[in-house]
C-alpha cells in the first residue's frame, strides 16, 4: 500500500527562520510560513485526507457497533501530525496520548492494522488486545498510544534519554494536549529534559478543550509555549491548522534538538471538530464555533485550495487522490470487519516475555 | 450502489436514541464528511456524517422521531444519476455486529476442585551453588552493589538512576563506588521527582535499554506507581507482545525503625497483584545478589523489594564469577515435618528464630523462604503442606488481601484434604505504623506470636 512511503527528510529546503526560534520568551508567532513545493502540498493533502477519511470511517463503524469502548477522533487536527512528520527523519520516535489514530497513520503504520485493532480483531496491531488507545510499532518507532493523561510525557522524555545514552542522533517527538499540559509529570519531565539537554520536542496540541473544559477555565497560563520558561525551554505558538507553519516550526525545533541544545516546546493551536470521545454532550461549545472553524480554517481545505489555485491541479486530479484514499480506508474497514476475533488462547499470551 | 445510513450508537450500551434534526434535505448533494443529521440521547449528542458522496436520496426517519433503534436504516445516499425508485426501504439493515464470541464463552468453566494434587514437588535450592564453592561473608548492601556492578560491566545497556545514587553514593550506600567505576552517564542522579524519572526510565526501557531505578524507599514509589503498573507492566500485553520493558525498580520496602506511618509501608502484596510484573523480596545477602542479577537480566519489569534493616546483615555469599538465581523459586530454609512456616524478606527473621524456639519445644517446623512473591512458587509450599498438614504465614505487611491471604487461599483450594488445622496468618497489625517505640513494637509481628500460632495449629 502506498501509504507507507514516508519519512522523507527535509534536507535541501532552506530553513530561513532559525534565528527567530530561539526566542526564550516563548509565544512569538513566526512570520508567514515557507511555501510548500507542489509535491509537498500533494503529499500533505493526501496524508491529511487519509487521516480524515480514516477517522470518519472509524466514527461510522463505532456507530454500527463494530468499535467499542473509547474512541477519540483526530478530525480537525490533521495538519499537526502531518506537518511534524514531514520534518522528521527515520528513527525519530513518536509517542502520544489516546487520540492516536492520526499519529499512527502519519507514522506509516498500516491502516488495516489500526482499524482492525479498533474493532478488536486478531489482525490488529496489538492483536486486538490494546484497542483504540494502545498501539505500538517498533518498526515505525511509534511508542503508543497511552491512556493515562500526561503519562506519555515522561515516557517520551525517556525515549530522548535513550537517544542521548546511545548517541544515535535521533529526536523524540512527544505529543500531548492542553489538558495534559496541567499534569505535574509534564513539568518533572521538562526539568529533566532541559537539565540533561535531551533531544525531545514537546508538541502541545492545544485543541482548546480538555474533554469539555475550555483552556481558559483550566489553565492559569493559557499561552502553552510559555510553559517551559522557568526551565529555560524555548517555545513557540504555531498555527496548527496550517501544515506549512507546522512543518516550519517542526524543522526549527527538531534541528534545535539534533544540535544538542535540549528540548523545545511547540504549542500547536488547533481544533477538534468532533467530541472528546464518541459520547460527547456537545454542550460546552457552540455549533457556530465548530462550523466557523471548519469553514474558515480547515487544514485540508487550505491545501486543497492551493493545489487548485497555485498549482493548477484539476478537480479530476484531486478526485483521483480522494478515490485512492477512500480505497485504502474502505480496504481497512473491510479487513477490520471480517478479520476474526483473537483466538481465546491469546488471553494468556504477552503477559511476560 | 446506494449506501444505507444507519442509526448510529453513541456508546456500546446505547440501544435507541432520538433523531433530533436533519441538516440536509432529500435531493441535496452530499460529500464524505458532511453532517447529515443530529442524534441525541439523554447523555450525549452526535452528528451523523455522510459515508460517501452522492445525493441524499431518501430520508426514512423524519426529524423529531424518538426512540429510533440503533442500526435502523434512517436514510439512503445514492450516486449521482442513480435511480432510487426501486430502492427497498423495508426492514432495518442488519449491520455486522462484533460477534459475542461463543468460543470464549466455552472456556469459562468452573474451576475443577483439585483438593488432592497428585504431583506437586518442592523446588530444591541446594543445587544452586555447586559443591565445594567458596563463600565470602558480605552484607546485603555489598551483595546488592556487587550484583549491579557485575551486570553493568557485563552489559552497556544497564544503567542506574535515582535520587542520590551517584555523588552521595546512595542514600543507603547501595550504589557505593558505582559512579567512580561507571561514570555519570550510567550512574544518574535525578531530581526528587519519582513520577517523572520512573516514567522516563520506562520510556528508555521501551527502546531496549535496561534501567535500574532506585527509589530511596518504596514509600516514595507511590508517586510513580502509575508508571510501574500502567506503563511498565501492561505495555507488553497492550502491544500484542511487540514492546517489552526490561527494567528493575528497587529500593528499601517496609518498616525501618521509628520512621512512622508514611515511611513504613510494605508493598509486597500491592505489586504482587499485578500481572506483567515480577516481584522479588530477598531475605539474605546471597539471595539478594543472585536474584538482583537475574532481575537485571530479565526482559520483564521487576519490582525488587529490599529492606533497610536487612541491608547491614551479613551472610555467606558464593564466590562465583556469575551467581544468578532463578526468579520464581522458593527456598526451603529449614527442613521440618510438623508444620510449614512460609515467609519472605524480613519476615524470615521471625520465622527462623521462631523455628529455633519451637524446636526446643519439640516442634519441628519447615521454613520456606518465598524469595519471589510473583510468580509465587506455590508448588513448593503445597508439597510442604502435604507433608506437614499445617501452615502459618509470616509477613510485616497488613493482613487484608496480603501475601499470607493468597497463600492461605491457594492451600485451601489445592491442598484442603491435607490440612489438619486452619492456615493462620501472622501479619503487621491493621493500623498505620505508629512512631512511639512501644507502639511500633506492638504493630509489627513478633517471634512470640509466630511461636504461639504454630503451637495453636499443632494443637499444643
Amino acid at each position: 500500500m502506498a501509504v507507507a512511503a514516508r519519512k522523507t527528510t527535509s534536507a535541501g529546503r532552506a530553513s530561513t527562520s532559525v534565528k527567530s526560534t530561539a526566542s526564550r520568551s516563548g509565544s512569538k508567532k513566526n512570520s508567514l510560513p515557507q511555501n510548500f513545493t507542489r509535491d509537498e502540498d500533494v503529499r500533505a493533502y493526501r496524508e491529511m485526507l487519509l487521516i480524515r477519511r480514516f477517522e470518519e470511517k472509524a466514527g461510522q463503524m463505532y456507530g454500527m457497533g463494530l468499535i467499542g469502548g473509547f474512541c477519540h477522533l483526530y478530525i480537525g487536527q490533521e495538519a499537526v501530525v502531518v506537518g511534524m512528520e514531514m520534518a522528521q527523519k527515520d528513527g525519530d520516535q513518536v509517542i502520544t496520548s489516546y487520540r492516536d489514530h492520526g499519529h499512527m497513520i502519519a507514522c506509516g503504520m498500516d491502516p488495516k492494522g489500526v482499524m482492525a485493532e479498533l474493532t478488536g480483531r486478531r489482525g490488529g496491531l496489538s492483536k486486538g488486545k490494546g484497542g483504540s488507545m494502545h498501539m505500538f510499532s517498533v518498526e515505525k518507532q511509534f511508542y503508543g498510544g497511552h491512556g493515562i493523561v500526561g503519562a506519555q510525557v515522561p515516557l517520551g522524555t525517556g525515549l530522548a534519554f535513550a537517544n542521548r545514552y546511545k548517541k544515535n542522533g535521533q529526536v523524540s517527538i512527544v505529543y500531548f494536549g492542553d489538558g495534559a499540559a496541567n499534569q505535574g509529570q509534564v513539568y518533572e519531565s521538562f526539568n529533566m529534559a532541559e537539565l540533561w539537554k535531551l533531544p525531545v520536542v514537546y508538541v502541545i496540541e492545544n485543541n482548546r478543550y480538555a474533554m469539555g473544559t475550555s483552556v481558559s477555565r483550566a489553565s492559569a497560563q493559557t499561552d502553552f509555549s510559555k510553559r517551559g520558561i522557568s526551565f529555560n525551554i524555548p517555545g513557540e505558538q504555531v498555527d496548527g491548522m496550517d501544515v506549512r507553519a507546522v512543518r516550519d516550526a517542526a524543522d526549527r525545533a527538531i534541528q534545535w534538538c539534533r544540535d544538542g541544545k535540549g528540548p523545545y516546546i511547540l504549542e500547536m493551536q488547533t481544533y477538534r471538530y468532533r467530541g472528546h470521545s464518541m459520547s460527547d454532550p456537545a454542550k460546552y461549545r457552540s455549533k457556530d464555533e465548530v462550523q466557523k472553524m471548519r469553514e474558515e480554517h480547515d487544514p485540508i481545505e487550505q491545501v486543497r485550495a492551493r493545489l487548485l489555485k497555485d498549482w493548477k491541479l484539476s478537480e479530476d486530479a484531486l478526485k483521483a487522490v480522494d478515490a485512492e484514499v477512500r480505497d485504502i480506508v474502505n480496504e481497512a474497514a473491510e479487513f477490520a470487519t471480517n478479520d476474526p476475533e483473537p483466538d481465546p488462547s491469546e488471553l494468556w499470551t504477552d503477559i511476560l516475555k | 450502489m446506494p449506501v444505507d445510513i444507519l442509526m448510529p450508537a453513541l456508546s456500546p450500551t446505547m440501544e435507541k436514541g432520538n433523531l433530533a434534526k436533519w441538516l440536509k434535505n432529500e435531493g441535496d448533494k452530499v460529500k464524505s464528511g458532511d453532517i447529515l443529521a443530529e442524534i441525541e440521547t439523554d447523555k450525549a449528542t452526535m452528528e451523523v456524517e455522510a459515508v460517501d458522496e452522492g445525493i441524499l436520496a431518501k430520508i426514512l426517519v423524519p426529524a423529531g422521531t424518538q426512540d429510533v433503534p440503533v442500526n435502523q436504516k434512517i436514510a439512503i445516499i445514492a450516486a449521482e444519476g442513480e435511480s432510487i425508485s426501486e430502492m427497498v426501504i423495508a426492514a432495518p439493515a442488519s449491520a455486522p455486529k462484533a460477534s459475542t464470541s461463543p468460543i470464549a464463552a466455552a472456556h469459562v468453566t468452573a474451576p475443577a476442585i483439585v483438593s488432592t494434587p497428585s504431583s506437586v514437588s518442592a523446588y530444591d535450592a541446594s543445587s544452586e551453588v555447586p559443591a565445594g564453592t567458596e563463600f565470602v561473608t558480605q552484607t546485603m548492601r555489598e551483595a546488592l552493589r556487587d550484583a549491579m556492578a557485575e551486570e553493568m560491566r557485563r552489559d552497556g545497556d544497564v544503567f542506574i538512576m535515582g535520587e542520590e545514587v551517584a555523588e552521595y553514593q546512595g542514600a543507603y550506600k547501595i550504589t557505593q563506588g558505582l559512579l567512580q567505576e561507571f561514570g555519570p552517564e550510567r550512574v544518574v542522579d535525578t531530581p526528587i521527582t519519582e513520577h517523572g524519572f520512573a516514567g522516563l526510565a520506562v520510556g528508555a526501557a521501551f527502546t531496549g535499554l535496561k534501567p535500574i531505578v532506585e527509589f530511596m524507599t518504596f514509600n516514595f514509589a507511590m508517586q510513580a506507581i502509575d508508571h510501574i503498573i500502567n506503563s511498565a507492566a501492561k505495555t507488553l500485553y497492550m502491544s500484542g507482545g511487540q514492546m517489552g520493558c526490561p527494567i528493575v525498580f528497587r529500593g528499601p520496602n517496609g518498616a525501618a525503625a521509628r520512621v512512622a506511618a508514611q515511611h513504613s509501608q510494605d508493598y509486597s502484596a500491592w505489586y504482587s497483584n499485578i500481572p506483567g510484573l515480577l516481584v522479588v523480596a530477598p531475605s539474605n545477602a546471597a539471595d539478594a545478589k543472585g536474584l538482583l542479577k537475574a532481575a537485571i537480566r530479565n526482559p520483564n519489569p521487576v519490582v525488587f523489594l529490599e529492606n533497610e534493616i536487612l541491608y547491614g546483615q551479613s551472610g555467606p555469599v558464593p564466590k562465583l564469577d556469575d551467581f544468578v538465581l532463578p526468579i520464581g523459586k522458593a527456598r526451603i530454609a529449614r527442613s521440618g515435618s510438623d508444620v510449614t512456616i512460609v515467609s519472605f524478606a524480613i519476615g524470615m527473621t521471625y520465622a527462623l528464630k521462631a523455628a529455633d524456639e519451637l524446636s526446643s519445644q519439640g516442634i519441628n517446623a519447615e521454613v520456606i523462604d518465598l524469595r519471589t512473591i510473583r510468580p509465587m512458587d506455590i508448588e513448593t509450599v503445597l508439597a510442604s503442606v502435604q507433608k506437614t498438614g499445617r501452615c502459618v504465614t509470616v509477613e510485616e505487611g497488613w493482613p487484608q488481601s496480603g501475601v499470607g491471604s493468597e497463600i492461605s487461599a491457594q492451600i485451601m483450594e489445592r491442598a484442603f484434604d491435607y490440612l489438619d488445622a486452619p492456615v493462620m496468618r501472622i501479619c503487621g497489625k491493621d493500623v498505620p505504623m505508629p512512631y512511639a517505640a512501644n507502639l511500633e513494637k506492638l504493630a509489627l509481628p513478633t517471634i512470640g506470636e509466630v511461636v504461639e500460632t504454630v503451637k495453636a495449629v499443632c494443637y499444643r
